[in-house]
């Protein structure tokens, strides 16, 4: 499939002389919503500044929408909404004028039923003759949206969108991002959520210490590194697994009332079976069993740990 | 040319100045027309001529100039340091708009405000005193190139500022007591001729004599010494600007 952007051996090192990005190479396919995720400090920012011109390369290219973010920032640019972390809103400004200035900005005449049409899909229409610093934290949010929506980007950048933001916010979001990518827009979101990358993401991308570690379609990677536990509770304590069961690599519970039966999802399934076999011919009887599955969550910090 | 961006900038900012009108227009038209009240009106009449002008006549083009400046580098300085401070800054820098277009649409803004700004107090001084401008043509070019390179002055010391003090700093410790000792109160010919030659590594003395000439055919340096010391203090400035903001210094790390 075609990549929306195309970042190539691209690193950042700050005055300071830390490195943000250590030779990033990353392609983010059209029309997908991809996740990018990283504990703090990763570089998920820095990338995401990059490539939008708010900071500079130290080395490496990007294509965004096919053009080069330095020597053709403008079409770059053209293409791209960026709705930031921080809420920065000039806070005396009324909704309309800071979105209207927006439009303005990425080089767009004046078109006021586009944006009263951004502002009635992000529920802020009623509201958009109030000065922003009369609204909530999550209100601000959705200006910042409105603001990356008004000139009509094919690419749109959501840096931690619904950080501090309600449960209820939070689900309008990802509607209104599923629906955006129905028009045929482009999502790269970083998030903390792995909740959300889970729910939304076509891709996930992991970067830890300036570097992708990682790059997956999100279903492939929960079956590729998503691991199952089957629980089994037993009717009577046992001081020990069975010799016969080591094979499985049971975990005994500290009570010895749980063996935890942990198994890859994908390859081990077959195993339930002959453990279940050689439970009953070895007399262990069992009241209970339950069966879990490993988040993204699990997935994430599996991974960021093993590379620290 | 992102004509639509510069466009944006500039409402953006003059919007700032109507929703501000008491700090941007009264408040340096009162506090200037103040002084025509009493250096004009009062004291003035008290004193005699300076270079066959009434007193408070003479201190108009100075005091204008006063506030020109003060305001140009305000404005400026103001409209591009906000958006850095609240962080909004990032929509500027990810727009597709050059160097050049931020330039235009920031010291665009606090120039127009500073010529809106000059021109309201010169028609308030007439409320005051009478005066006459010889060379009105001059007079406009002064106040237009005046107001663009202070502003230009004023968007260096934004990007420079890292708080809201050294905002101040500039306009209140440098520009102000160098307006005074300018010549805008007096002619530097009153000097003592030491004096006088010390003065003239003042810069604003050029643009107050140019500026005085274009109103009373009377200066202390030759007009064209004073337009071209306003155009090299234009050039330097821009060359400055250029290479600040090309280089992003203090916009982008």
């Amino acid at each position: 499939m075609q990549s929306v952007i195309s970042v190539k051996n691209l690193t950042k090192t700050y005055a300071s002389g830390l490195k943000a990005l250590d030779n990033v190479n990353l392609e983010i396919r059209r029309g997908e919503i991809f996740a990018l995720l990283g504990p703090n400090g990763a570089g998920k920012t820095t990338l995401i500044s990059v490539i939008c011109g708010i900071a500079n390369p130290t080395s490496g290219t990007v294509l965004a929408d096919g053009h080069d973010i330095v020597k053709d920032f403008r079409a770059a640019r053209s293409a791209i909404g960026l709705v930031p972390q921080e809420l920065s809103t000039d806070m005396f400004e009324t909704v309309w004028a800071t979105v209207t200035f927006s439009r303005g900005l990425f080089g767009k005449g004046k078109d006021p039923a586009h944006i009263e049409k951004v502002l009635r899909e992000l529920s802020l229409w009623d509201k958009r003759d109030n000065k922003i610093m009369t609204l909530s934290g999550g209100m601000k949010r959705r200006v910042l949206i409105a603001k990356a929506l008004s000139h009509e980007p094919r690419i749109l950048f959501l840096d931690e969108p619904t950080a501090g933001v309600d449960v209820e916010l939070r689900r309008d979001m990802w509607k209104m991002v599923r629906s955006l990518r129905d028009t045929g827009v482009t999502i790269i979101l970083t998030t903390h959520y792995i909740e959300e990358a889970e729910q939304m993401a076509d891709r996930i991308g992991v970067i830890s210490k300036g570097k992708i570690i990682l790059v997956e379609e999100k279903t492939a990677l929960m079956e590729k590194l998503g691991k199952k536990q089957l629980i089994l509770d037993v009717q009577h304590p046992l001081e020990r697994v069975p010799e016969a069961l080591a094979p499985y690599g049971l975990e005994r519970s500290d009570d010895g009332l749980q063996l935890i039966f942990t198994f890859h999802a994908a390859h081990d399934r077959s195993k339930i079976a002959a453990l279940l076999r050689e439970l009953a011919e070895l007399g262990i009887d069992f009241t209970d069993l339950q069966t879990r599955e490993s988040s993204l969550e699990d997935i994430f910090v599996s991974l960021v740990s093993e590379r620290s | 040319m992102n004509t639509h961006a510069i466009r944006a900038i500039y409402l953006f900012e003059m919007a700032r100045t109507f929703r501000t009108l008491m700090q941007s227009i009264l408040s340096p038209v009162i506090s200037t027309s103040l002084y025509f009240v009493v250096f004009g009106s009062a004291i003035g009449s008290r004193m005699t001529e300076v270079e066959g002008i009434r007193y408070g006549a003479f201190i108009i083009p100075g005091l204008t100039m006063l506030s020109l400046l003060n305001e140009s580098i305000s404005n400026a300085s103001f409209g591009i340091y906000m958006p850095r401070f609240s962080g909004t800054i990032y929509e500027v820098l990810s727009a597709p708009i050059s160097y050049v277009e931020i330039v235009c649409g920031y010291v665009g803004a606090a120039a127009t405000k500073s010529i809106l700004l000059g021109t309201i107090i010169l028609l308030t001084a007439r409320l005051f005193v009478p005066y006459h401008i010889a060379h009105p043509l001059w007079m406009a070019a002064f106040l237009v190139l005046t107001s663009v390179t202070f502003s230009l002055f004023g968007f260096m010391i934004g990007l420079w500022a890292d708080g809201f003090e050294k905002l101040q700093i500039v306009p209140m410790l440098i520009v102000t007591p160098l307006t005074f000792l300018g010549g805008s109160f007096y002619s530097i010919n009153m000097l003592p001729p030491f004096w006088q030659r010390i003065t003239l590594v003042n810069p604003v003395v050029y643009l107050v004599s140019g500026f005085r000439w274009s109103f009373y055919d009377v200066s202390d340096v030759s007009v064209e010494i004073s337009m071209g010391m306003t155009l090299v203090f234009l050039v330097l400035c821009l060359l400055t600007v250029r290479w600040l903001v090309k280089s992003g210094y203090r916009l982008k790390t």
